[in-house]
């Protein structure tokens, strides 16, 4: 092996792949092979076959669709008014200097311990789950794309104003369409991170979701659909950023993604 | 008053933490008749880009002033039309669009500002590139792009940083040849007032009919040669012994500033 050197496609795809099925069969070994007490780890043919009952019997369906539900709608309401805030602050240092302090200190204020308030202020409904992906989000990405806008070049800027343009046409003309790839690129990020709150939003005070049935197999013991639990979050996690991905490559042909 | 007109232009950069302010441009005059070709040659660090980006609207003067065709300059503005040393076309669009992007700005109605896009296209030789994003461009393709986009505007008059600088020096020469080429398509009334800034005396003396070489920092006009060779000018130029002369005394002139700028 050379540092830096590429890999063919086929090669990638080969130890891709082999890292999964080693991942699985060394996961079969300890389970199938008595190491480890099924109480504390399903094998994956009872996770799986845990995860048919789950789909064909219990519903699952129903709960994926929530959890993707408030995912998706608590990530949109905080992109709705994340991205153009970022892209005013970036474009206007008075407007950066007004709210980057504050919003500096509030991205680390961690969404969960937000949940007891939430629940407070918002009952156990959908407005809290959906609060909870919002606050988790929202600060995250005003800072993202301030600092992506703030970075537009100077040389186009100025190449926009010897052609005529205004302020608002630098704003609507130069720093909106450059900054849009990263935009979309920070907006794939925080959505992967929006997975990671919803469950624990769902493990409080839910009646339905991937966490909720989460919460209720541990009560059952049964750690095949917990495990199938998990793995579905990161299944749908790949497929939504696949998705996102391929989205902002035939939305940006003109840069090189 | 027709024409561009510097009175007593200086520009002092504020000094960075312990270094003092920096004197880019002394008290400098100058003026340029409507049509005229000024080629600007110097020494780099001598403050040419400083004097062109204030002529732009894009930097302001300590003290002096700019006046274009009787109207001061204070910010820019589509009448002066400028090109880069960097590549600065706007990445996320065509060359078409590119092109079409002052026009857009100032509301030309479609039909028309597509059909000036097209002229221009042709002009500058980028037929069959219309549809292009700037990264599947050559380097001189993609300035001869920013030409067009500056004139599809009829500036007054067309600003020049360096423009071919970071081209080789193949591409460079036929750059200097299409940019003669485009300039002297208009009669000689219509042509524009143009001030190429270079540091290359070949590029300054094939190109311009005036020739003015600035002292090393803080710049100011030393000379002003006038190139009395006549329009239309193609490369065999370069091989007349007028042309050797010039750029003989040319080069007395910038060697001594560039001297200075050494030891500075
Ligand atoms: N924005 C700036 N801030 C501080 N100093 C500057 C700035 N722009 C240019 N200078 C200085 O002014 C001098 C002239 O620069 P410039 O006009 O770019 O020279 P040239 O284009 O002839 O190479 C240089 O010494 C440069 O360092
Ligand atoms: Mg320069």
């Amino acid at each position: 092996m050379e540092p830096l050197k590429p890999v063919t496609a086929t090669a990638r795809l080969l130890l891709g792949t082999g890292f999964f099925v080693l991942f699985v069969g060394l996961w079969a070994l300890a389970t199938e092979g008595g190491y480890v007490q099924p109480l504390f780890l399903a094998s994956p043919a009872r996770a799986l076959a845990a995860g048919w009952s789950l789909l064909t019997e219990y519903g699952f369906l129903h709960d994926i669709g929530m959890t993707v539900w408030r995912v998706l709608g608590g990530f949109l309401l905080a992109a709705a008014i994340a991205v153009p805030l970022g892209l005013m602050m970036g474009a206007y240092k008075g407007v950066e200097a007004f709210f980057e302090p504050f919003i500096s200190f509030a991205r680390y204020l961690p969404a969960s311990a937000f949940i007891p308030l939430l629940i407070l202020w918002a009952g156990v409904g959908e407005a809290q789950k959906l609060a909870v992906i919002f606050l988790g989000s929202v600060f995250q990405i005003v800072i993202m794309v301030t600092v992506i806008a703030g970075a537009t070049r100077m040389d186009l800027v100025e190449a926009a104003y010897t052609l005529g343009a205004g302020r608002g046409g630098i704003l609507r003309r130069v720093i909106i369409p450059a900054a849009a790839p990263q935009v979309m690129e920070a907006l794939r990020l925080v959505l992967g991170w929006a997975w990671t709150y919803v469950i624990v939003a769902e493990l409080i005070g839910a009646q339905s979701g991937i966490g909720h049935m989460i919460m209720d197999s541990q009560r059952l013991l049964d750690t095949g659909q917990m495990i199938f639990g998990i793995v579905v979050i990161g299944l749908i996690g790949l497929v939504t950023d696949l998705l996102f991905r391929q989205l902002n490559r035939r939305l940006f042909r003109w840069a090189v993604l | 008053m027709r024409g561009l007109s510097i009175r007593g232009l200086t520009r002092t950069f504020p000094g960075q933490g312990s270094a003092g302010p920096t004197l880019a441009l002394q008290p400098t005059d100058l003026d340029v008749t409507p049509g005229e070709f000024v080629s600007i040659l110097g020494p780099s660090g001598c403050g040419k880009s400083t004097l062109l980006r204030i002529v732009a609207g894009l930097d302001r003067p300590t003290a002096g002033s700019v006046t274009l065709n009787g109207r001061q300059v204070t910010r820019p503005g589509p009448d002066r039309g400028m090109v880069f040393q960097s590549y600065t076309l706007f990445p996320w669009l065509t060359v078409e669009q590119n092109i079409l992007f002052g026009l857009r700005e100032r509301q030309v109605p479609q039909a028309q500002a597509r059909e000036i896009a097209a002229a221009y296209i042709a002009r500058t030789g980028l037929r069959g590139f219309e549809h292009h994003w700037p990264r599947q461009l050559s380097g001189g393709m993609q300035q001869r792009t920013a030409l067009a986009r500056a004139l599809a505007n009829s500036p007054e008059i067309l600003l020049l940083d360096e423009p071919f600088g970071a081209l080789d020096h193949q591409t460079r020469e036929l750059m200097q040849e299409l940019l003669l080429e485009v300039w002297g398509a208009d009669t000689p009334a219509a042509r524009k007032t143009v001030l190429f800034v270079t540091h290359d005396i070949d590029e300054a003396v094939f190109l311009a009919s005036r020739v003015l070489v600035m002292s090393a920092r803080p710049g100011r006009v030393k000379a002003e040669v006038p190139v009395p060779l006549p329009y239309p000018r193609d490369w065999k130029v370069k091989t007349a012994p007028e042309f050797g002369a010039l750029k003989a005394r040319l080069m007395a002139e910038i060697r001594e500033e560039v001297r200075k700028a050494a030891l500075a």
